[in-house]
């Protein structure tokens, strides 16, 4: 299987869901 | 404000990390958004001016960045006395700021470890600094590689941190 972080758009995208994660996290904990 | 007060020297700090933090964030993008991508289309008797003359430069000023970006974000904390809500990420404080900064800090603290930690050991010896053979150089490259790709996802949440942190809370 190739490795998402070979695609440049494949790593923005996974930044993307990250900050969507992290804004849940935020929200979750304070 | 006074000039020169104490919220003064915060809003230098401020601006000092900011200042860093391009210098930083922009040779990383540059690397993932603009060289990475475009040396496989660069003719083979030319890479060498980008691999011997702007990686060496480039490298300087991404990794004294990424220092300075660290050094003057933590005074910065501590001078606006979160530094310690922030490590323990706001929890039980009943606080959105300091656990948006929080995340930030820790994203960012992630990214410096990789920058000074993964990627310039193994570009050293891609560029020759430290003795390695071809084979160590290849996957020197590839470790330094990923981990720079690792960066360019990390900084999307991150910067999104440090606008919320002052944006929303």
């Amino acid at each position: 299987m190739k490795n998402p972080l070979d695609s440049l758009g494949q790593t923005v995208g996974l930044g993307v869901i990250l900050t969507v994660v992290v804004v849940l996290l935020i929200h979750v904990i304070a | 404000m006074e000039l020169v007060s104490y919220e003064w020297w915060a809003l230098c700090f401020r601006w000092l990390h900011i200042l860093s933090g391009i210098m930083w964030i922009g040779h990383l993008w540059y690397f993932n958004f603009t060289q990475t991508p475009t040396m496989p289309k660069i003719p083979m008797e030319l890479r060498p001016a980008i691999s011997r003359f702007i990686l060496p430069e480039a490298l300087w000023w991404f990794r004294w960045g990424a220092m300075a970006t660290i050094v003057t974000g933590l005074i910065l904390a501590w001078m606006n006395g979160y530094l310690g809500n922030a490590i323990k990420l706001g929890i039980g404080d009943g606080n959105a700021k300091f656990t948006t900064i929080g995340f930030g800090m820790w994203l960012g603290t992630i990214m410096w470890f990789n920058v000074w930690f993964i990627i310039w050991p193994n570009q050293k010896k891609v560029l020759g600094l430290t003795p390695a053979n071809d084979d160590a150089k290849k996957v020197a490259a590839r470790t330094a590689g990923l981990t720079s790709r690792i960066n360019t996802l990390l900084s999307i949440p991150m910067l999104y941190c440090m606008a919320g942190a002052s944006h929303f809370y």
